[in-house]
């Protein structure tokens, strides 16, 4: 099948010269969910906000495409290109506490996606929102619907957003670290959610996370990054039984166990860092002859 | 406190009451200044001048808070005097509040040039020490009540410029806007929808405080006698009138001196208040 969401090449660059993302590529195909491993600051956000078009002002893309729905977004006029990431796309940002709109109720932060994207008038919007609240297992959403940001918790925040992001029919969702912020119980209850909605709504899922164990649970497939290279591009099964690169087994063995989380905490050994690091430098020798 | 509806209903802050009262008093006081007014606040009378306060004696009724050296009612002035104040307040106020955060906030929200451009602009304008370019830009376009409200808003929009930017530029880094971004909303649309409401706490006190300033700028320039005309009443025109005399009439520097301290007061206090009751997150 052909990918839904198609990165090829994408280089993303300070404006000084930085490199933030070497030549990354990677494919999400209708109906996955594509993992996106890495440390902080490996770059696993930048993939999905150049996809987006929300790349902090210090960040360019320098080079590649970023075909989404067969369309490259990088060589159509900006305004085209921000309608297509409208109609096509949504994001589950990372810390629902900053992620709604403070002063506005909940109810027309729903449903004023779907007036402007679907074109949707507002009384069948607000039915529609109502539904969504209801299948994010919200209790009472009428309710919701008018309260503030401010009134409600984390959890609820991330449920809403989830809503919100489902809402008109995307078919790519890019889960920006949607568990990170919250609690370990409600993480769990949270991820389940994004699962169910993602298999429901068959879309794609581009899931950017640090931890292994969230990969585990939801992901197809999954591409690990260092220093904004992709040093592994796996599907699940055949990455958790045989991870080929080094960085890779490592961090595999640097996730805890159960039955014995302090031996079994290892960090990744300088080596293997050393390593990475020279493939990186190589790349970038490369990058600039 | 919750009401039916589970929103916590607060109570009326005494800060809100007693800024908001006093500035209700002022603008009744501007209002029907012609019908309260005692006295004509230009009628001069050489043979009364430098009457004291009424609880003093040597007083003569209808004088309630003396009169200046040359016989001017003070209560009268004092009444006259809060409607300019206000206008002064209100209109200069307002203008710079208008420009000073639309530049802020296009410059906080779209960043890049229009940023670059406004910032080193604010940044020269700020240079300049104030009162001393009030003084010479009304030496240059003449006195009267226009020449003040113009100069207010040419000194002053830089606090809104300022503050409103880099208030802009925190939301603007909010995840929210980026979701906005992200579902095809065009920017200045994001802006008006997203940013605007959520700095508008701020502008709101902002704009108090700056009604505040407005008034003790135009006290200030009546000092140096640049305000409308030496005769007419305003606050500042009896301080520099009454400091002159303070030694055998105190009463002309003190009350416009304490209405002056008062109005001030009340205008930052009310914006504090209001800022409190309005922003959704304290609320």
């Amino acid at each position: 099948m052909r990918p839904f969401l198609s990165i090829r090449n994408l280089s993303v660059a300070l404006k000084n010269g930085g490199l933030i993302l070497r030549n990354v590529s990677l494919d999400v195909a209708v109906g996955k969910v594509h993992g996106l491993v890495g440390e902080s600051g490996a770059g696993k956000s930048m993939i999905g906000k150049s996809v987006l078009g929300t790349l902090p002002r210090a960040l360019q893309i320098t080079g590649g495409e970023i075909w989404l729905d067969g369309v490259d977004l990088l060589s159509i006029p900006p305004a085209q290109r921000r309608k297509r990431i409208g109609a096509t796309a949504a994001l589950i940002p990372q810390d629902p506490l900053t992620a709604l709109n403070p002063t506005r109720r909940i109810g027309p932060q729903i449903t004023r996606r779907l007036v402007d994207i679907l074109g949707w008038t507002k009384a069948d919007a607000q039915a529609r929102a109502l539904e969504l609240l209801e299948e994010v297992q919200i209790a009472d959403p009428a309710r919701v619907m008018r309260n503030y940001p401010h009134e409600l918790s984390g959890g609820m925040r991330q449920r809403i957003l989830i809503a919100s992001a489902f809402a008109a029919k995307p078919k790519l969702i890019i889960a920006d670290e949607p568990t990170t912020a919250l609690d370990v119980t409600v993480q769990k209850q949270i991820l389940r959610l994004i699962a169910d909605m993602q298999a429901r709504h068959g879309s794609a899922l581009l899931f950017v996370t640090h931890d292994l164990g969230v990969v585990s649970k939801v992901c197809d497939a999954l591409s690990v990054l260092y220093a904004g290279k992709v040093v592994e591009d796996a599907q699940m099964r055949r990455f958790f039984c045989r991870p080929v690169h080094p960085y890779s087994r490592a961090l595999l063995a640097a996730t805890p166990t159960y039955t014995n989380p302090t031996g079994s905490l290892m960090p990744v050994p300088q080596s293997v860092i050393d390593a990475v690091e020279r493939e990186v430098v190589q790349h970038d020798r490369r990058w600039r002859a | 406190m919750r009401d039916a509806r589970g929103n916590r209903r607060q109570p009326i802050g005494l800060r809100l009451w007693l800024s908001g009262g006093w500035l209700l008093i002022l603008a009744c006081a501007a209002i029907f200044a012609p019908l309260i007014a005692p006295q004509d606040p230009l009628a001069q009378d050489l043979f009364s001048g430098r009457l004291p306060p009424f609880w003093e004696s040597g007083t003569e009724p209808g004088f309630w808070l003396g009169t200046d050296s040359l016989g001017r009612d003070v209560l009268s002035r004092m009444l006259y005097g809060a409607r300019l104040a206000l206008i002064v307040a209100l209109v200069a106020g307002t203008l710079t509040c208008i420009i000073g955060a639309s530049l802020g906030l296009i410059a906080g929200y779209y960043r890049g040039w229009p940023d670059r451009i406004i910032s080193r602009f604010v940044d020269i304008w700020m240079a300049f020490p104030p009162v001393l370019f009030a003084i010479l830009l009304i030496a240059v376009i003449g006195t009267g009540l226009t020449s003040i409200i113009l100069a207010i808003v040419i000194i002053d929009w830089t606090r809104f410029a300022r503050v409103i930017r880099a208030e802009a530029m925190g939301q603007g880094a909010m995840d929210y806007v980026a979701s906005a971004q992200v579902a095809g909303r065009t920017r200045f649309g994001t802006m008006l929808t997203e940013i605007l409401p959520n700095v508008l706490p701020t502008i709101v006190a902002l704009l108090t405080l700056e009604m505040g300033i407005a008034v003790i700028v135009e006290a200030i320039l009546s000092f140096v006698n640049l305000s409308i005309s030496t005769d007419a009443p305003t606050w500042g025109g009896m301080i520099s009138e009454g400091r002159t005399s303070v030694h055998q009439a105190w009463w002309v520097l003190v009350f416009p001196l304490i209405t002056l301290f008062l109005t001030v007061l009340s205008f930052s206090q009310l914006g504090e208040g209001l800022k409190d009751r309005f922003d959704p997150v304290l609320r």
